[in-house]
C-alpha cells in the first residue's frame, strides 16, 4: 500500500535520506525508528507529498508520490510531527475545515468532527480557539484531522509525543481500532516501545540510511545477546563477584557505583542463571536477586545505531534517546497490551 | 507472530464530490475566504485596522485639518478629504494581506494545506477573497462616519457606489502586491515593515489629505503621479466632491478615472500571477 524505493533526498549539505526502501502491506503498520536527524520526518514528507526526492521513487495505493500528488492526496491521511492546525480557529473549526478542503461536504464534515472531538476527548474544548490548548490536546486534534476523511492510508508521525501516559494509551488504542478497519498506517516514533507494540514490522533508519527490517520478534532475536544482572548482599569491593562471573559471560562485567549491581552481557544458554549462582557461591559471594533479561528492543536500536549503552547506566541511555518518559509511561502495562495486539491480529 | 491480511471494512472515503472541478476550486476558496475571515475577526490589531482605524481617521482629520486647510478653488474639506481617508485606510489595510500570507507560510498550517486535496491557489486567493470582503466593511463605515461629520456627496448613487468600487479596486489590486511581499519575507514581522516602508509613503506622498498644490515641486511631481492620487481625483469626481486635482496638467490628474483603472489592472496583471509563482515556489521542497 505505501513503497519506498531508494528514496534519496538532500537538504544542502545534510543528506537526509541516502536511499530508503521499505514497503507496508495493506492493512499493516509500519513502526519507522530511528534518532534524532535520522530522516524519518523527511521519508514521510516525501511520501505525502510535501517535499519531493532527489531520487528513487514512492509511490501510494499504487498511485506515484512526484507524478501524482493530487490523486495520492485523496487517499492519505497525515498526522505531521509538528501540529499543523490553525491557532485562530477553534478545534471544530480547524476539523471542519479540513473536511470541506478534503470534498467532503460541510454537513458530513460537522458530523464527522463531533464524532473524532468526542473520540479524542476534545468535546469540552471543542469550541474554544486552539491557542488555548495544551500540546497535547494539538496532538489529539492533529491525529483528528489526520482521520477526517477516513482515509484508507495514514501517516503519523511521532503521533504520541508530548503526550502523557493516558492519551498516548488513547492514541493506542485509536490506532489499533484503525487497523481492525483494514487502514494501513506508517508510524515513525522514538518510542520502541510504541513501535513494539503496535507495529507489524520496524524499519530502523539512521543517517538516510535502513539499517534494520522486520518484525519485532526478528529484531530481538538479531540481537541475540541478553543481558545478565546480578544483586550482591554486599559491595563487590574486591572484585571477587566481578572475577567469577567473567568466565560465563560475553564482555566485560559492568559495576554499578556503589558495588552492588553487576550487569553483563550473556548468550542465553540453558542453566546459565544456575551456574552464575553456582560460580558466585564458590567464591563466597551472597547472591540477592540474579536476572537474566531478553533483549528489549531498546537493546537492539542502541546496538545498531551504535548509541552508547556499554558501560553505560542503562537508565540513562534510554533518557538520552528521550525515551525515559515512554519506558515509564508503558512499563506496568506492557504485557497486557502486548496480549491485546495479538489479539487483534490474530 | 503472526500477521493476517485485513480487508477493509468500514474505510472508505467520506467524500461526496469529486475534486479538480471548478465547483471544487471554488468552495475551497470559500473555505479559505470564511477561515480568513474568522482570522481578521480574532486579530485586534487587524480587526481595529477596519473598523476603529476608520472611524477615528476620520473624525481626527476632519475636525483638526478641517479648519486649517484651504483648498484651491474653494469648496469644503469634509467633502475633499472623505476621498482621501478611505483611500488611507484601504492602502494601509492591506498590510493584513502581507502579514497573514507570511504567518500562514510560517506556521505548519500550510503543510496540512498541502497534504489536502483541495486547490492549492485557494490560501491565495481565499486570502484576496478576505481581504476585499474587508475592504467593503471598512469602505461602508468610512462612509457612515463621513456622513455623520458632515460629508455630502455631489452626485448620483450610482455615481457614488462607482466612486467606493474605485478605490476598492485599486486597494484589491494592492492586495496582490501584498501578497508577493508576504511570500517573500523572512517572517510575518517582516512583511508588516512593509506597511511602513511602502503603504505609509504612499498613502501619503498623495492628494489624499492635502492638495499637492501646497507641496515643493519635486515631491508635487512625485504626488501627481502617485497612483493613490489618481484614485482620490477619480473618486472625488465620481462622489461630484471638490477636486482641486484637476487643475493640474500631469496626465492621470486630467483623467483620474482612466488612470486609476489603467493602474489596477495593471497591478494585477503583473503581481497575481507573480504571487502565483511565488507561492508555488514557497511550497515546494
Ligand atoms: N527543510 C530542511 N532544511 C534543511 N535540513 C533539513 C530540512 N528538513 C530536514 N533536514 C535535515 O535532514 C535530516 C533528517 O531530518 P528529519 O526531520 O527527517 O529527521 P527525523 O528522523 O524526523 O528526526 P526527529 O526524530 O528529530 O524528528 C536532519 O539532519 C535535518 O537537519
Ligand atoms: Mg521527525
Amino acid at each position: 500500500m505505501i513503497q519506498a524505493e531508494g528514496l534519496t533526498k538532500r537538504y544542502g549539505e545534510t543528506q537526509a535520506l541516502a536511499g530508503v526502501d521499505f514497503s507496508v502491506p495493506a492493512g499493516t503498520i509500519l513502526g519507522l525508528l530511528g534518532p534524532n536527524g535520522a530522516g524519518k520526518t523527511t521519508a514521510v514528507r516525501v511520501l505525502t507529498t510535501l517535499a519531493l526526492p532527489d531520487s528513487g521513487r514512492g509511490t501510494v495505493a499504487g498511485i506515484d508520490v512526484v507524478k501524482h500528488p493530487g490523486e495520492v492526496r485523496r487517499h492519505i491521511g497525515v498526522a505531521a510531527q509538528d501540529a499543523t492546525l490553525d491557532p485562530l480557529l477553534t478545534g471544530r473549526q480547524n476539523l471542519v475545515l479540513v473536511g470541506e478542503l478534503s470534498d467532503m461536504g460541510r454537513a458530513p464534515a460537522r458530523a464527522r468532527a463531533t464524532e473524532l472531538l468526542a473520540q479524542f476527548e476534545l468535546t469540552d474544548a471543542a469550541d474554544r480557539v486552539l491557542k488555548g490548548y495544551s500540546g497535547g490536546m494539538r496532538r489529539r486534534l492533529d491525529l483528528g484531522a489526520a482521520l477526517m476523511t477516513r482515509p484508507p492510508v495514514l501517516f503519523l508521525d511521532e503521533p504520541t509525543t508530548g503526550l502523557d501516559p493516558t492519551s498516548r494509551q488513547r492514541v493506542w488504542e485509536a490506532i489499533r481500532e484503525l487497523l481492525g478497519e483494514g487502514v494501513t498506517v506508517l508510524l515513525t516514533t522514538q518510542y520502541l516501545e510504541e513501535a513494539d507494540a503496535l507495529a507489524h514490522r520496524i524499519v530502523v533508519v539512521d543517517h538516510g540510511k535502513v539499517i534494520a527490517n522486520g518484525t519485532p520478534t526478528e529484531l530481538k532475536e538479531a540481537s541475540r545477546s541478553a543481558r545478565l544482572e546480578v544483586s550482591l548482599a554486599a559491595p563487590d569491593t574486591d572484585g571477587r563477584a566481578a572475577g567469577a562471573m567473567a568466565p560465563l559471560v560475553s564482555g566485560r562485567v559492568h559495576v554499578s557505583e556503589d558495588g552492588r549491581r553487576l550487569s553483563a552481557g550473556v548468550d542465553a544458554s540453558p542453566g546459565l542463571a544456575t551456574a552464575v549462582v553456582r560460580a558466585l557461591d564458590a567464591a563466597g559471594v551472597l547472591v540477592d536477586n540474579i536476572e537474566v533479561r531478553q533483549p528489549s528492543l531498546d537493546d537492539v536500536f542502541f546496538s545498531l545505531t551504535g548509541g552508547h549503552i556499554e558501560g553505560e547506566d542503562e537508565d540513562e541511555a534510554i533518557g538520552s534517546a528521550g525515551g525515559a518518559a515512554a519506558a515509564s509511561a508503558g512499563g506496568g502495562g506492557k504485557s497486557a497490551e502486548r496480549q491485546e495486539l495479538e489479539g487483534v491480529r490474530a | 507472530m503472526t500477521t493476517t491480511t485485513l480487508t477493509p471494512t468500514s474505510v472508505g472515503l467520506d467524500r461526496s464530490r469529486s475534486g479538480g472541478s471548478v465547483f471544487g476550486a471554488l468552495a475551497d476558496i470559500w473555505a479559505m475566504t470564511r477561515r480568513n475571515l474568522v482570522h481578521i475577526a480574532r486579530e485586534p490589531m487587524q480587526l481595529s485596522d477596519v473598523t476603529i482605524q476608520p472611524v477615528l481617521f476620520t473624525v481626527l482629520f476632519v475636525y483638526i485639518f478641517g479648519g486649517a486647510i484651504a483648498l484651491p478653488g474653494g469648496g469644503s474639506y469634509v467633502n475633499y478629504l472623505l476621498a482621501g481617508i478611505l483611500a488611507l485606510n484601504l492602502v494601509t489595510s492591506v498590510m493584513g494581506t502581507a502579514v497573514g500570507l507570511s504567518t500562514d507560510l510560517h506556521e505548519g498550517m500550510i503543510d496540512r494545506f498541502r497534504t489536502l486535496p483541495m486547490w492549492r491557489s485557494a490560501v491565495l486567493v481565499g486570502r484576496s477573497m478576505a481581504d476585499l470582503l474587508t475592504s467593503l466593511l471598512c469602505a461602508l463605515i468610512v462612509g457612515l462616519t463621513g456622513l455623520a461629520v458632515g460629508w455630502r456627496p455631489g452626485a448620483n448613487d450610482i455615481s457614488v457606489l462607482g466612486g467606493f468600487a474605485l478605490v476598492i479596486f485599486f486597494a484589491y489590486a494592492l492586495t496582490w502586491i501584498a501578497a508577493c511581499v508576504g511570500l517573500n519575507a523572512k517572517s510575518p514581522e517582516s512583511a508588516a515593515s512593509f506597511g511602513f516602508i511602502v503603504l505609509f509613503p504612499l498613502a501619503f506622498v498623495s492628494n489624499a489629505m492635502v492638495p499637492t498644490q501646497h507641496m515643493p515641486g519635486w515631491l508635487q511631481a512625485v504626488a501627481e503621479w502617485n497612483p493613490v492620487s489618481a484614485v482620490c481625483a477619480g473618486t472625488r469626481v465620481l462622489w461630484g466632491n471638490p477636486n482641486p486635482a484637476g487643475a493640474l496638467h500631469a496626465w492621470p490628474m486630467q483623467h483620474p478615472i482612466e488612470a486609476s483603472l489603467i493602474w489596477s489592472v495593471v497591478l494585477i496583471g503583473l503581481a497575481a500571477p507573480l504571487a502565483a509563482h511565488f507561492f508555488r515556489r514557497r511550497t515546494t521542497e
